[in-house]
């Protein structure tokens, strides 16, 4: 072996725990890089492939009631594949052990044929025997969750009447990746089943006999789907078309897509940045390194190295920790991506799901670390290069001391010898100690920026539930009623206020920006489900106009005072100009509210209510759920604990899930900071240390020189981390944002408690790590031999 | 002044610099080190350069060596010029005429006393066996030490065995024997001396010990950054003679 590669592996022994300690804040980034990217990837792909394998639609048009040779006109659309028309609609299921009624889909498939379109994936019993109507398909998630499996009969009501079912396969499908009842979020596989009936079963049911409600289409490579999209409208029209859309604008695809989003961005954002760190922090080590070995550069260029070949020793220091940083991260990542897909298929129900990890994935991780640290390496080379051998030999200038400014005098004057030391070198050597300050600011800035998010997390639960949100349960009924179903509900016993809401779906346009989602019709001044600004002062409604959410108005990127186009798609399916009159801080989703006489009278009915909102004496709740249940008026009923609940395990899954492991990776990065600047202080000073020693100055005299240093150090890093974190948390809320949540970044005290509380403690580790080197420091070889 | 004429013998000379000044610093806290030097050197010989501390001799060494760069003037090393040569000339031209012997011995720390040696036969063209080179100064036993393990007079015949292994055309030794007793200092002498008769090295000795300049073929007296002297010895006194 060369020697200077043996030079390289003794060095890197020397140096060994803080090569570990950048070594693993590389790892992390590149654990992070590793296991979004394969996530992103896995997600995308296995939808990909499961939605052609069963054929997904690529247009759903959903339709009041169309005869079944309407279907056949279809196809002649340009750019339209294939056609199916099926009957679909909402039912209730009764279980004896659950005492809310629950909310099924109700879907057909073809009688004799497998479905052109949307097929299912069967996972257990069998198919559908079209000689016999009481079969039907059940969604295995919502069977698992009430141990309910092929053989059992289930109770469903249909359109007022109940009939018993006998379940014969357990089933997933592609347009049921992500599985809500119709107005939540997040997903509850125990209160909401869709079931498979043959067509002629469902026709009867729903009285579509000869007739479908819903189309689906698939489309040619070189459709244009906004013109099919309004080809089928106009041919579905004269049978109350309910408008078609794309397979971006279904639910299930939206949610998944969301996610995949989601992950992407904060997969662009964050591993980077946890990379700068490495790489900053690699940066500091080598220069450092780079300083204290000046003498050993300039012997090499004495003896004819070049330049190259003396850059070229370091960089394979960087590289070498660089990349095995950069492998163990990849391995991990592979490990932390496998557990994440488990995590995943509790929410989305792929039939498979395989954590992939493409080679690319491993060359993007290592390379992404290698050049992060090189980038902090190169600048230190180039220092390398400069220094001409002669200059680099002799032993680097005592720093000078000699200046030192009145108020630094004073305070000498009352300290001790140890203690002026310390004064002096933190007030001359003001680069040095920047750097360390930097350094530890950034660490403790991620632990305040991760720990700030983490708080904005529950954050978003609090507001939406305990601020926005102050019902216990939110009814919502078959369709649309009477508004003396609401006097109904406040007459039954324990109910304390009832707040009628009308919903309706539609379509809201902004010049070409769209969102597909409902209009929530709210009274004047509601009280248990209320819009807030962004002080959390209640907004009333008014008649003239809408209210968005902040992120509906970014989204149709529509300012209050401007006019939003509003396509109902129920009833006559008015399209309305409406002016914005406010935004509304909504955490979750993306609503939009009117007051609802407004909306009634627009959509010219007068008085209905779509549902309502109940505050209830929690004594006597078990009776009003079994009162609820049997009223063929109620559709489903949602309890505000359980959505709570849900919305929890949502965001504690997937995307939200990550912030457990970064802020881990946090703490784990400002450790490696401030250790790594314990040791750099201490392999600069040794020689000091050593002097002192041999001078009479005892252990704790001479390590309190340099952990005094260090205190003063981490003293002024602790208000920069502050600020630095303060203004981190707000990229990083912004990645972890989605349709379905914003997260605010908030700069709660004891965020800012937790990481200062990080910070010390690992300086305190650090510190006694070094004292305790410091104590064992061998005077002689430490005076002897300069490294 | 100097009774040197730069145009004698000017081309069997090795070196040969003129009006060689170099200034450290700035403004009122210059220091002039080297005060316009004319020199030139023949080919084969041990020079001797004597003077007091702060006199300006490292400095006219590293300077020569190619290890630094001089303010003003011109230096030759044979018929190429130095001060014009870019860093990767001179890089070069220490990797293939130069051997050093500093006067801090310089050892790198994290290597042994074999690998020290090994760092500069690595990259030498005909280079001497390390332990060859390590023998020579006495030290074939200490091969696997490291620098913290070794006496500084230890330390110092490592970096001799290191600067002579190349077999160089010019061996430049700032202070070679300074940290030796009597004996192992007549040692280094007598390698620096075999290595002139044998390979022709021309040896450069920057030295305090008045005494070596017997075994010189040139005697250096230098002064306030500028040469006061230079006498050629008649007769050259073997190492073993001379009065430490
Ligand atoms: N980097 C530098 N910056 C400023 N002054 C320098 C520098 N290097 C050397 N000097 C000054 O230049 C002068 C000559 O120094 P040099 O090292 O050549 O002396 P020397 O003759 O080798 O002395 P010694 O016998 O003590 O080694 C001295 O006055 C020294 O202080
Ligand atoms: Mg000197």
């Amino acid at each position: 072996m060369n020697p200077l590669d043996r030079k390289l592996l003794r060095d890197l022994w020397r140096i060994k725990g803080q090569a570990a300690a950048i070594g693993a804040v590389i790892a992390v980034g590149v654990l992070l890089l590793v296991m979004m990217t394969g996530l992103v990837r896995s997600l995308d792909e296995t939808r990909q492939a499961y939605y052609e394998r069963y054929r997904l639609a690529e247009v759903f048009a959903p339709v009041t009631r169309a005869p079944e040779n309407v279907i056949g006109d279809l196809p002649a659309i340009p750019g339209v594949a294939a056609t199916e028309g099926r009957v679909a609609g909402y039912a209730l299921v009764d279980l004896d052990s659950v005492d809310l009624p629950i909310q099924a889909r109700i879907v057909s498939l073809p009688d004799f044929e497998a479905p052109r379109l949307n097929d299912i994936f069967l996972i257990a019993g069998r198919r559908l025997d079209p000689a016999n109507r009481d079969e039907i398909l059940l969604l295995k998630s919502f069977a698992d969750a009430h141990d309910i499996r092929p053989g059992d009969a289930l109770r469903v009501t249909i359109r007022g009447a109940q009939r018993a079912f006998s379940v014969v396969g357990l089933v997933q499908a592609p347009e049921f990746l992500y599985v809500t009842a119709p107005g939540e979020l997040a997903p509850d596989d125990e209160r909401y089943a869709v079931i498979w009936m043959s067509r002629a079963t469902a026709g009867a049911a729903f009285d579509m006999e000869g007739a479908f409600n819903e189309a689906l289409l698939s489309l040619t490579r070189d459709a244009r789907e906004p013109a099919v999209l309004e080809a089928v409208d106009r041919i579905l029209e004269p049978y109350g078309g309910l408008g078609a859309y794309g397979r971006e604008d279904h639910l299930s695809d939206r949610y998944v897509s969301e996610e995949i989003n989601g992950l992407r961005a904060t997969s662009a954002i964050i591993p980077p940045l946890f990379l700068a760190v490495a790489a900053f922090l690699l940066y500091i080590v080598i220069s450092r390194m780079v300083q204290a070995e000046r003498e050993q550069i300039g012997l090499m260029k004495a003896f004819g190295y070049t330049d190259l070949e003396v850059g070229a020793h370091y960089f394979k220091l960087i590289l070498f920790i660089a990349v095995s940083g950069a492998i163990l991260g990849c391995l991990a990542g592979i490990a932390a991506g496998r557990a994440m897909v488990v995590l995943y298929l509790q929410f989305y129900k792929f039939p498979f799901l395989l954590f992939e990890l493409r080679s690319s994935s491993f060359v993007l991780g290592i390379l992404v670390s290698v050049c992060a640290a090189s980038a902090g390496g190169l600048l230190v080379l180039r220092r390398v290069f400069a220094l001409t051998p002669a200059v680099a030999m002799r032993p680097p200038a005592p720093a000078d001391y000699s200046r030192t400014g009145g108020v630094v005098r004073k305070l000498t004057r009352i300290l001790d010898q140890p203690g002026r030391m310390v004064v002096r070198r933190v007030t001359r050597q003001p680069a040095l100690m920047g750097g360390a300050v930097l350094g530890i600011g950034a660490g403790m800035a991620l632990a305040a920026a991760m720990t700030s998010v983490m708080s904005g997390f529950d954050r978003t639960i609090d507001v939406n539930f305990n601020v926005i949100d102050r019902s216990d349960l939110t009814v919502s009924f078959t369709d649309p009623k009477s508004d003396k179903t609401i006097l109904e509900l406040q007459r039954l016993p324990g109910v304390i206020e009832v707040e009628p809401v009308r919903n309706v779906s539609a379509v809201l346009r902004n010049g070409l920006r769209t969102h597909r989602g409902a209009v929530e019709g709210r009274i004047a001044t509601p009280r248990l489900n209320r819009a807030v600004t962004s002080e959390m002062d209640a907004i009333d409604m008014r008649e003239e106009g809408v209210i968005l959410s902040t992120s509906l108005a970014d989204k149709l990127q529509i300012r209050p005072g401007e006019t939003l186009t509003v396509e109902v798609r129920e009833g006559r399916q008015p399209v309305l100009e409406l002016p914005v009159f406010g935004t509304t801080e909504s955490l979750l989703g993306s609503p939009a509210y009117m007051q609802i006489d407004a909306l009634n009278r627009a959509l010219r009915e007068p008085d209905r209510v779509s549902g309502a909102a109940l505050r209830i004496d929690s004594a006597r709740s078990d009776e009003i759920y079994r009162t609820l249940k049997d009223m063929p008026a109620v559709a489903s009923v949602s309890l505000k604990d359980e959505t709570r609940e849900s919305l929890q395990e949502l965001m504690d899954s997937g995307a939200g899930a990550m912030r457990y492991v970064m802020a881990g990776i946090a703490f784990v990065i400002t450790f490696g900071i401030v250790y790594n600047s314990a040791r750099i202080a201490q392999a600069e000073r040794e020689r000091d240390l050593a002097s002192l020693r041999v001078l009479g100055f005892t252990k704790g005299e001479a390590a309190f020189v340099l952990l005094g240093e260090l205190a003063v150090v981490m003293f002024v890093a602790l208000p920069v981390g502050a600020l630095l974190g303060y203004a981190l948390s707000f990229g990083i809320a912004a990645g972890f944002s989605s349709d379905l949540y914003q997260i605010p970044a908030t700069f709660g005290r004891s965020d800012f408690g937790t990481a200062v509380l990080a910070v010390l403690a690992a300086s305190v580790a650090s510190g006694w790590l070094v004292k305790r080197d410091v104590d064992r420091l061998e005077l002689v070889s430490a005076l002897k031999a300069r490294e | 002044m100097t009774n040197v004429d730069p145009t004698t013998g000017s081309l069997a000379c090795v070196y040969r610099t003129e009006g060689l000044t170099k200034v450290y610093g700035e403004g009122p806290a210059a220091v002039h080190a080297l005060r316009g030097v004319d020199l030139a050197l023949p080919g084969g010989e041990i020079v001797v350069l004597l003077g007091p501390s702060g006199s300006g001799k490292s400095t006219l060494l590293n300077i020569i060596g190619g290890l630094d760069r001089g303010t003003d003037g011109t230096i030759w090393f044979r018929d190429q010029e130095l001060s014009a040569m870019s860093d990767a000339e001179l890089t070069h031209y220490r990797r293939d005429n130069v051997g050093f012997v500093f006067q801090f011995y310089n050892l790198m720390p994290s290597l042994t006393a074999r690998e020290n040696v090994e760092l500069v036969t690595e990259i030498a063209k005909d280079p001497m066996e390390p332990e060859e080179a390590l023998a020579l100064v006495g030290l074939h036993a200490r091969l696997d030490h490291f620098p913290a393990q070794l006496s500084g007079g230890e330390q110092q015949r490592v970096a001799i065995a290191r600067a002579v292994a190349k077999r160089p055309r010019v061996l430049f030794c700032d202070e070679p024997t300074g940290a030796l007793d009597s004996t192992t200092g007549r040692a280094v002498l007598k390698v620096l001396k075999g290595v002139n008769e044998t390979l022709g090295t021309t040896v450069l000795i920057v030295t305090h010990a008045a005494a070596t300049a017997g075994m010189a073929h040139r005697v250096i007296h230098f002064a306030d950054g500028k040469i006061r002297k230079i006498r050629e010895n008649e007769t050259r006194l073997d190492p073993d003679k001379i009065d430490w």
